[in-house]
């Protein structure tokens, strides 16, 4: 308990609500008194990041912890904030930027978010705020902790994997008789969102869309609703919301036009799905410029299946999820000077680590004994010293060997790609656009 | 009215232990009963319930069996206690055993530390444990025994008070001493009487008393509630307990003078289901204030000062201890830290102004308002006047409870407690701070190191590892879940100590959890995730010989391909 803001409150006498004036990153804003900060600032054009924040829950949530700015000088959620006169918020500095972009990537880390795969890709907030903040990989390890997918409700899905646990739900869907239909269940790092199926059923199909609309990330889907939008029409289809600083970025420089000396580079695709290697050849015609400072040496591309020489640079497309995966790893990472992990799938395992959260014997079974595909009477899982052995689950690349560089994206643009690449050969400018960050 | 015929929802904790208690678990059926009772939806009581660790939603047994797995009870045989646990009942922790009698579950520390390895049998305690011991409660239990005749007498193990009169807890107790003296006192000068002994919050945030009970008297919403924090949940600590279990009309007495300062007239004590052994003592106690006419209408013979005690039990949870979380859960909620949109003298219980206070905060004012300020400044420093309940336990021959003044040397304690071999010592609890014998030359006193009542000892051949992967755990458990950088760091930083603990740390990790830990302590909600990792970025900078020979050669070294294949092995035909 703060003594002195208790006793400032006490002693001044309640101002008829007018205007104060704040100070946001040094700007001085005018703005009404008891406004909510994170609005405010929404209305100046600085971008403050939130996530739990809705405007007309009161008092805010408070939960998700991506809004952390300093407020007179010390940290403290912006969307808990009712502006006041001489009220000075720090957004924008490293250690805010950081806090927030953390926040978001331990997000990342705790649920087993597999966009590619979302229907609410496109329309998620979580996934929006990954790209406003630039988050390229989780610093944090990816908890995979297997969750179930709740399909017993009448008309909602609850996707338990990609909940963030922000309350929405919990606190505005209620039935007509102003029953909860959502709540909170267990706690610490068990906590849940739990539904009530007899109060679901009696949600109306309006109902239910807006509680998937109110819901920041993919938890809670409507059956034969979910994707509504087409590409392009989605909700973060458009321009980065942080204008100013978009536009500082999209100065890029040519690149340097000085005579190149030549490097070898090396190209690999484990467990991916060559979407990595097909955006690489996205670069159209640019291909062929490249061709002229870079000499392919083991590659997909060429097809040379063994290594002639020492390599400048090799580019991994995909996680481990066999043995052979993991000694052409090694192999790679002894015959490249540099190398680099491009892709999510070889960052922290991407679609392929679907089934981290599964035992393998169990996916093993369901694909080879259970699925209903099978010959009759092959019912056997493949097993052969000529086979690659299946681990026991999908490593991502720099769990076998040192990675130097990773270039994230699923799969990352091509733009992106090629630069990262001359960056790190020739030293060449590096600046990437939203466009080209922004890959889904 | 639709709303009067339903129960009011702060009766819900109450309601679930009656369930809870009847049948060893809540049933489908009480859920229903309990749903139309209070008009809620049933998965909103589902969360309440899935909240606390002392609900249960499947049959759990006759005798459920709560073994504490704090880090003191770990050193002292925790693990073979365990074994024989199962060994005698026949079911494994976590589960019934077959027949349904015996229920095992852990639970976090049970505010026995000077007594360990200990357990709750029914809510009954259960001290000193070993295998024989365990052995004989098991199948005097089958054969029979009521659980209360076996139990323990629970010691109060008060080791030192301080020479000459100088004692401000530890004194005689004769009910209505001090209540009887707001007599001639009006009530701002009985805060003035506070204010003038400086004394300051003992649940560990060391807010002043007397400025809290003043700005809460100003307030004009009535009415006004009084609520004791008895949840004592921090492990290593007891103080509480001996002091209610010792003197119950103390606190008692404190409450109503908080009463009578701010102008309440009820005062809850939120007593923590570990300590139901003492809810009778507690509750005899207040009929007897109230047969003396020390509570109740014109308690103490004031006319017009009415005031009344009740007691709420709580249902197992950490964070409950926190101020905001408490008064969510006194209302029927889960004990999720509330935003701190008011502090809790504005709008605290039922949304009324109210002070929360610790037992020994409520203990010692009483003691002030008795024997004077004066007494109380003549004790401890200057600056950190009177006297500081200290729970020690760990690896010390004379584990108790303490009364020290202010001022003493970290060094004079652990002689008076017989410290074996001291090496490592945790101060307040797993959310304070860790000391080498390089700070035994500190003081204990607000000014250097400030004790919230846990003084846990532990010698050389102590592993520090096991030490922090132990409070590791018990944040990850006790964490209310609701803000991302507590419900998720704490669960990563666990990750992050095994990661050390199987040799595969590199010096990057050690960075990682400093800045992670930072990170938590900017972001969270709350003090739990706040301090959760105060003691883990501490001991890498007090310890850090014991961190060095911990470092490995890093996981990218030491993926073991037969390791990672040996599941699939098993298609091998
Ligand atoms: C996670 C957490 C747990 C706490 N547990 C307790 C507790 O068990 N007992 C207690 O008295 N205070 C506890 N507190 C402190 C209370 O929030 C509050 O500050 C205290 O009850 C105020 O009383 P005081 O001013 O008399 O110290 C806890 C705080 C936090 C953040
Ligand atoms: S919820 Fe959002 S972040 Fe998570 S998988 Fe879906 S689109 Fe990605
Ligand atoms: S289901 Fe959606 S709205 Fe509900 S808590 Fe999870 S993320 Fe938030
Ligand atoms: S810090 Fe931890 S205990 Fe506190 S509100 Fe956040 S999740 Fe809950
Ligand atoms: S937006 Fe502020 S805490 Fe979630």
């Amino acid at each position: 308990m703060k003594s002195s803001k208790v006793k400032q409150k006490r002693k001044e006498p309640q101002k008829p609500k007018g205007e104060v004036t704040l100070k946001i990153d040094g700007r001085e804003i005018k703005a009404r008194e008891g406004q909510n900060l994170v609005q405010v600032a929404r209305e100046n054009d600085i971008f403050i990041p939130s996530l739990c924040y809705y405007e007309h829950i009161d008092p805010p949530l408070g939960t998700c912890r991506v809004c952390i700015c300093e407020v007179n000088g010390k940290p403290a959620p912006a969307c808990m904030q009712k502006v006041k006169d001489n009220m000075e918020v720090q957004v924008n500095t490293p250690e805010m930027e950081d806090t927030r972009k953390a926040i978001v990537e331990m997000m990342f880390a705790e649920g087993n978010h597999f966009c590619p795969a979302c229907e609410k890709s496109g329309n998620c907030g979580l996934q929006h705020m990954g790209y406003e903040m630039g988050v390229s990989i989780s610093r944090f390890p990816h908890l995979f902790k297997d969750r179930l997918i709740d399909f017993h409700p009448k008309r909602i899905i609850i996707e338990h994997n990609r909940c963030v646990k922000c309350h929405r739900c919990v606190e505005e869907v209620r039935t007509q008789e102003g029953k909860k239909v959502f709540s909170l269940c267990n706690r610490g790092n068990e906590t849940v969102v739990g539904i009530d199926y007899e109060q679901e059923a009696k949600l109306t199909q309006e109902e239910a869309l807006a509680a998937m609309q109110l819901c920041p990330t993919g938890a809670i889907l409507v059956r034969g609703m979910s994707m509504a939008k087409p590409f392009g029409d989605r909700r973060f289809d458009k321009k980065s919301v942080q204008k100013e600083e978009n536009a500082k970025k999209a100065v890029v420089e040519a690149a340097a036009k000085a005579a190149k000396e030549k490097k070898v580079i090396a190209t690999l695709s484990l467990a991916g799905c060559f979407g990595c290697h097909m955006s690489m050849l996205d670069i159209d015609l640019g291909f062929i410029d490249l061709l002229e400072v870079v000499e392919f040496n083991k590659s997909p591309i060429n097809d040379i299946k063994e290594f002639t020489r020492q390599c400048h640079i090799g580019l991994v497309e995909g996680g481990c999820c066999n043995s052979e995966n993991v000694e052409t790893l090694r192999e790679f990472r002894k015959k490249c000077d540099i190398l680099v992990a491009m892709g999510e799938c070889s960052i922290w395992g991407g679609l392929p680590a679907m089934r981290n959260m599964i035992p393998l014997e169990e996916c093993l079974e369901e694909a080879y004994l259970n699925s209903i595909t099978t010959v009759s009477g092959e019912h056997i899982v493949p097993y052969h010293e000529d086979l690659p052995k299946i681990l026991d689950r999908v490593y991502p690349c720099n769990e076998i060997v040192k990675i130097d560089y990773f270039i994230p994206g699923c799969p990352p643009n091509p733009e992106h790609i090629w630069k990262a690449v001359k960056n790190l050969l020739w030293g060449d400018h590096y600046s990437i656009l939203y466009s080209e960050f922004k890959y889904d | 009215m639709e709303a009067s015929r339903k129960r009011a929802r702060s009766e819900l904790l109450d309601c679930l232990w009656e369930y809870q208690n009847q049948h060893g678990y809540i049933r489908d059926e009480d859920m229903e009963s309990c749903s139309r009772q209070f008009d809620i939806s049933k998965i909103e009581l589902e969360g309440v319930i899935s909240f606390y660790h002392f609900f249960h939603r499947r049959p759990s047994g006759r005798f459920i069996i709560y073994l504490n797995n704090s880090i003191v009870s770990e050193f002292k045989g925790f693990q073979r206690v365990r074994e024989a646990f199962e060994r005698e009942t026949g079911a494994r922790f976590g589960e019934l055993d077959p027949g349904g009698v015996f229920g095992l579950f852990e639970t976090s520390c049970i505010g026995l530390s000077d007594q360990e390895p200990a357990a709750l049998i029914n809510f009954h305690p259960f001290t000193n444990l070993n295998t024989l011991k365990v052995r004989q409660i098991i199948a005097s239990l089958k054969q029979g025994v009521p659980v209360d005749e076996l139990c323990d007498e629970v010691e109060d193990n008060i080791r030192y008070i301080p020479p000459g009169k100088r004692a401000v807890f530890f004194r005689e107790y004769f009910p209505g001493n001090s209540i009887t003296k707001l007599g001639g006192m009006k009530p701002e000068e009985v805060i003035e009487e506070i204010n003038r002994s400086k004394l300051s919050g003992r649940g560990g945030a060391f807010f002043p008393t007397g400025l809290k009970w003043g700005l809460c008297r100003q307030q004009e919403a009535k009415p006004k509630y009084i609520v004791c924090n008895a949840d004592e949940g921090e492990p290593g600590t007891f103080k509480d307990r001996v002091l209610m279990n010792a003197m119950p009309g103390l606190v008692l007495e404190g409450m109503a003078i908080a009463g009578y300062a701010v102008g309440a007239r009820e005062g809850i004590l939120y007593l923590r289901a570990e300590y139901s052994w003492m809810k009778e003592k507690l509750e005899k106690e207040a009929e007897r204030l109230y047969r003396m006419g020390l509570l109740g209408k014109n308690a103490a013979g004031i006319e017009g000062f009415d005031f009344d005690i009740r007691l709420q039990l709580g249902a197992g949870s950490y964070v409950v201890g926190e101020e905001t979380a408490m008064l969510n859960s006194m209302e029927g909620k889960r004990g999720e830290a509330r935003v701190k949109q008011y502090y809790p003298i504005e709008r605290g219980f039922l949304g009324k102004p109210t002070v929360v206070n610790n037992v020994e905060t409520l203990c010692a004012a009483a003691r002030i308002i008795e024997l004077g300020a004066g007494h109380f400044l003549k004790t401890g420093t200057v600056t950190s006047p009177g006297t500081k309940l200290i729970s020690v336990s760990g690896d010390c021959h004379q584990p108790g409870v303490y009364e020290i003044e202010y001022g003493m040397k970290v060094e004079e304690l652990l002689k008076l407690c017989h410290a074996d071999d001291p090496y490592y010592i945790q101060i307040s609890g797993p959310s304070g701070e860790c000391i080498s014998m390089a700070d035994k030359g500190r003081v204990l006193s607000k000014d250097d190191l400030s004790c919230g009542g846990a003084f846990m000892v532990f010698s050389k051949h102590r592993d520090i590892l096991q030490i922090l992967l132990n409070f590791a755990a018990f944040f990850k458990e006790e964490s209310c879940g609701v803000c991302t950088p507590c419900r998720a760091g704490n669960f990563i930083l666990q990750r992050k100590l095994e990661k050390i603990k199987l040799g595969l740390a590199q010096r990057s990790d050690y960075d990682d959890i400093r800045q992670w830990g930072h990170i938590m302590q900017t972001a969270s909600r709350c003090g739990l995730g706040k301090t959760a990792t105060n003691t883990l970025i501490k001991a890498l900078d007090t310890f850090p010989d014991f961190f060095e020979v911990q470092q490995g050669e890093g996981l990218t070294r030491k993926f073991d391909l037969n390791k990672a294949t040996e599941e699939y092995e098993k298609f091998k035909s």
